[in-house]
């Protein structure tokens, strides 16, 4: 079958990002004007996000639509994640185009790297088979293998850079084998249903259980090897170690784009993968994601109190959040239903946005609190209040917000995904998320202590901040607020992004 | 009304902030903002109608409409009293800051908001809304204390941070479980649709949720043994700050008590109330007897806070009465010690600030013969300590023999025992008066002044009304009834349901 127009078309966002990044690579060859990287990079994130509104009201009007064979699916769970991937990619390239200065003559490499990496994670989101998955994973992944060890001449980013391939490499090997199990049980690589009636797993599965070789077990090895393959991406405990050390050791932006954009379309897959593939199937999930969350949340929050380095305590915070994030997709019947609820993912959507907001503007902080001096040290944010007032205060308004205490996004982030957890009969869940928030209260308002109520010890020199900077802190730290106190706009599009999952 | 009544301090704290003038400029602001907060509270108690609908000034609007969060604010007799009593507090702590030199832009900012989110927590009838503000008070107390206290201030405001989210988030749990006990047509997180709805069939044991709802505010009361952040926020937190601690946070345990666990839990609270008259005999006599124990002033009215709220715990128990007994006479004491506690200790805690402010100390053996130095601040401290052994005439008689009468037929030994705090309480407050006030002028205190204009003002603002409830306590009595009688009427319920299941 042939690539058609409309197949272009369904595609188009990440193809608007793959050709921007190659006009970025070259025109390094021409010109190293930082505006001028930039400025294309924008311009193809522009081009995505006009296409995928275009996408989205055609998804609106007929319905999802499948692409390329039935290999990919546009639909407005997709397209939600696409956006959100590209949000933060615009973000992370903005707040960092000061920092990129440094990778010179490089930058305009790192920014076409980024762009690559983030195309990878849009069509994450879209995939419909496993071997999609797979290609979209290692597409997105290989790229911040580079990033991540992007600072030549020092030992950290490049001990990043090969933690981050390593772990990579053998968490694909798990996923691959947990995809064979799948497919031997089920005959079938379909994850989602396409037009031309080819049978999905799930289809499969629920028809015949009694033809699956070795029953539901291979189904069971299949879920459980695919879930460690993506406990790596998601930061999922006991697949967490790499986390701390590569948001320590990577540059700074390549860390917040790990954070937000790289975790977001891992969730997406996951979301996908265990409702649309394994939603009817008998290997009872729901409780090893319970389990798994709860064990996330609490080793991330417990650990993260032992930190002095903000950069890897932020990364101890992305796996407590995993684990709250893990919450939503647990929850996934309501309470006493059968059918799988949207509540659970609609919930997970939400939170990866709100977090999005908040983890982008905490890192933007570190960003400009350690741009100069390049201390990571927590105690080295003391006197940072007067020194520099707008990122300690976003950073404050970031950390309230991953603290859950309202008026910011986090709060209402919390609030959804305690909803779905009660809703889905698991109360337990959400009184051990409640409670690990009280833990995390007391690194969060420690580094907000630190930097409001401690006097700086050497330099007390206000810190200088490129617009750059100042304009991603301010669209970050307006996002966490605003979407804190009116939360209703959001949660409706994350609610039709979801719906389509379960239906 | 009740919106102004909650965001006028908020405005007011944001003008505090954002006017760049003397320190006079920002003081008068404060000053102005509690007045007029001060105004609209006094006429909504006024305009409020004992004798009309349960509810008043209720204003509603659809804020989350996909999980149906409002915008729900009213007051019924319960709540009314201590809107006015944060009103009244509000301005004696603007007038006991006149002191206040450092960051002060800041100090009143925090200062004023800390007013409006415990404005908010007593308006709010939605249970989030209630939550959020419930929560939004925890960033203003801990920045007051841990930058404007004294002593080991970081560790005590942590402290405060940590008990309150801790307990906050079992809250959290039980309003989640609440709202989703019920199929997904009638679920909701209005307090006046639960209050009539059978909440004894819940997604988990009824009685867990209550456990949840009691031990969020028992720690915020405090209950023994979850006070021991009480005595540490009070002694390190800056004189205004423990003015509204005392005054004002304290009491939205009570409240929280009284509206949640009494009015939607009727058959838990009678099932609980042995317990909670063990609770509070403890309460009234280990804090008592601790108290003789203090070298603090400070320290001291911390701990006698603790004793007296006892009382309130003890007015909770008269439920086990039983419903043919029960008459609303303790829970209406209960609630009258609220807000007599509020005045009495706020006044106790403005002279301990008055004589620390000039003799730079609160330790009671190096003081003695102040009433010869400064008469009208001794005046304040007596008329304080005499209405806190519940001098006939003062309020704090009124609402502690309401509590007695009340529980007695209830809990003979445990009203008696509870008494005997009393007597306790005369015994501490007439031997401090005598180790402070009295006796022997010392030379070194020689040079000390006596309240200045806006001190008296500070002590007058809460002289009124102890004098005022005291001697005509029908005019807060007869509103607190109003507010009590559903509850009593949600009690006899519950027990003619029980009559008619046992016949």
């Amino acid at each position: 079958m042939g690539i058609t127009g409309r197949d272009l078309f369904l595609i188009a966002p990440e193809l608007a990002l793959t050709v921007a990044a190659t006009v970025v690579v070259l025109s390094g060859l021409v010109s190293r004007q930082r505006q001028l990287t930039l400025g294309l990079a924008l311009l193809g994130l522009a081009a995505t996000f006009a296409f995928g509104i275009a996408l989205w009201d055609d998804v609106h009007a007929n319905g999802a639509q499948s692409a390329f064979n039935h290999s990919l699916v546009v639909d407005k769970f997709a397209l939600y994640i696409k956006f959100l991937v590209a949000g933060t990619t615009a973000l992370v390239l903005i707040a960092g185009s000061e920092y990129a200065e440094r990778f010179r003559p490089y930058e305009s490499e790192f920014t076409g790297l980024v762009l690559f990496s983030a195309s990878g994670l849009m069509l994450l989101a879209a995939a419909a088979d496993l071997i999609t998955i797979y290609v979209s994973l290692e597409l997105a992944t290989l790229p911040v293998v580079a990033l991540a060890a992007f600072v030549r001449m020092r030992v950290a980013p490049i001990e990043a850079g090969v933690k981050y391939l390593l772990l990579s490499a053998v968490s694909s090997a798990f996923l691959l084998y947990g995809f064979a199990f799948l497919y031997g049980a089920s005959g079938t690589m379909q994850v989602v249903a396409g037009d031309s009636g080819a049978p999905t797993i799930a289809q499969v599965l629920a028809a015949d259980t009694a033809a699956v070789p070795f029953g539901g077990l291979a189904v069971m090895a299949g879920a459980v090897l695919a879930t460690a393959g993506f406990g790596f991406k998601l930061s999922m405990v006991p697949f967490q170690m790499w986390t701390p050390d590569v948001y320590e050791g990577a540059p700074t932006p390549v860390g917040a784009f790990l954070a937000t954009a790289s975790k977001a379309a891992a969730f997406a897959v996951v979301l996908r993968l265990f409702y649309e593939a394994l939603g009817g199937s008998s290997a009872d999930w729901s409780t090893l994601f319970a389990a798994l969350a709860a064990i996330t949340m609490t080793i991330g929050n417990l650990v993260a109190i032992v930190q002095s380095n903000v950069k890897r305590l932020l990364g101890y915070s992305a796996i407590a959040h995993a684990g709250y994030m893990l919450i939503g997709v647990a929850a996934v019947t309501a309470h006493g239903q059968e059918t799988p609820d949207a509540a659970g993912i609609s919930s997970v959507l939400f939170y990866l946005g709100g977090y999005a907001a908040m983890t982008l503007a905490a890192f933007f902080a570190v960003l400009v609190l350690t741009q100069r001096s390049g201390d990571e040290r927590i105690e080295a944010m003391a006197g940072m209040g007067r020194r520099a007032p707008l990122a300690a205060l976003a950073l404050a308004v970031a950390l309230l917000g991953l603290t859950g205490i309202p008026p910011t996004v986090g709060f209402m982030g919390k609030l959804f995904l305690f909803n779905a957890a009660v809703n889905s009969g698991l109360v337990w869940l959400a009184v051990v998320g409640a409670v690990n928030s009280v833990v995390s209260a007391y690194y969060y308002v420690g580094i907000i202590r630190t930097m409001y109520l401690r006097q700086p010890t050497g330099d007390t020199t206000p810190v200088a901040t490129a617009f750059s900077g100042r304009l991603a802190l301010v669209v970050t730290l307006a996002a966490v607020l605003v979407l804190g106190l009116w939360p209703g706009g959001l949660l409706e599009v994350a609610r039709t992004a979801a719906s389509g999952l379960v239906s | 009304m009740l919106t102004a009544i909650t965001f006028v301090p908020m405005i007011g704290a944001a003008l505090a902030l954002a006017v760049r003038g003397s320190t006079r400029t920002t003081r008068l602001i404060a000053l102005t903002t509690v007045l007029a907060e001060l105004g609209l509270t006094i006429s909504m108690y006024v305009i409020f109608n004992a004798q009309g609908d349960t509810y008043q000034f209720v204003q509603r609007a659809p804020w989350v409409s996909a999980f149906g969060i409002e915008f729900l604010m009213g007051v019924d007799g319960l709540s009314a009293p201590l809107v006015l009593l944060n009103g009244i507090l509000g301005l004696a702590a603007v007038l006991v800051s006149w002191r206040v030199e450092t960051r002060v832009r800041e100090y009143f900012m925090w200062l004023l908001l800390l007013q409006g989110a415990v404005m908010g927590v007593f308006a709010s009838l939605d249970m989030i809304l209630f939550f959020i503000f419930w929560e939004l008070e925890l960033i203003p107390m801990f920045f007051l204390i841990s930058i404007w206290g004294t002593g080991r201030k970081d560790y005590s405001a942590m402290k405060f941070l940590l008990f309150t989210f801790l307990g906050s988030a079992f809250m959290f749990a039980a309003i989640l479980a609440l709202y989703f006990s019920f199929p997904a047509g009638e679920r909701t997180f209005d307090m006046t649709a639960l209050i009539h709805k059978d909440l004894t069939n819940l997604i988990v044991p009824s009685s867990l949720v209550f456990s949840g709802f009691l031990v969020a505010f028992a720690v915020k009361l405090p209950i023994v043994p979850l006070h021991t952040w009480l005595p540490d926020a009070h002694t390190d937190a800056p004189t205004a700050v423990s003015v509204m601690l005392a005054g004002v946070l304290l009491k939205m345990g009570g409240y929280g008590l009284l509206r949640i666990n009494a009015g939607m839990f009727p058959d838990e609270l009678a099932a609980a109330a042995p317990l909670l008259a063990m609770l509070a005999v403890v309460n009234v006599l280990y804090g008592a007897f601790i108290v003789m124990r203090q070298t603090d002033l400070k320290r001291l009215v911390a701990y006698s806070s603790v004793s007296h709220m006892g009382f309130v715990v003890l007015g909770l128990a008269s439920v086990g009465a039983g419903a043919a007994q029960l008459d609303g006479t303790g829970l209406n004491g209960a609630a009258m010690q609220l807000f007599t506690h509020g005045t009495i200790t706020g006044l106790l805690f403005v002279v301990v600030g008055l004589v620390y402010d000039r003799a730079h100390t609160r330790h009671i053996a190096d003081m003695g013969g102040l009433s010869g130095r400064m008469p009208l601040i001794a005046i304040g401290f007596m008329v304080a300590g005499l209405a806190s052994l519940g001098l006939p005439t003062t309020s704090g008689f009124a609402a502690e023999i309401m509590v007695f009468l009340g529980t007695f037929p209830a809990y003979g030994l445990a009203t008696a025992l509870c008494a005997f705090g009393v007597v306790l309480a005369a015994g501490y407050i007439l031997w401090t008066a005598q180790r402070t006030m009295f006796g022997p002028p010392l030379d070194r205190w020689a040079h000390l002044e006596d309240a200045t204009r806006v001190d008296v003002a500070a002590m007058g603002v809460l002289i009124v009304p102890i004098f005022v409830f005291g001697v005509y306590p029908a005019l807060l009595t007869d509103v607190f009834d109003a507010g009590i009688a559903p509850i009593i009427a949600s009690f006899a319920e519950g027990a003619s349901l029980v009559a008619g299941r046992g016949g």
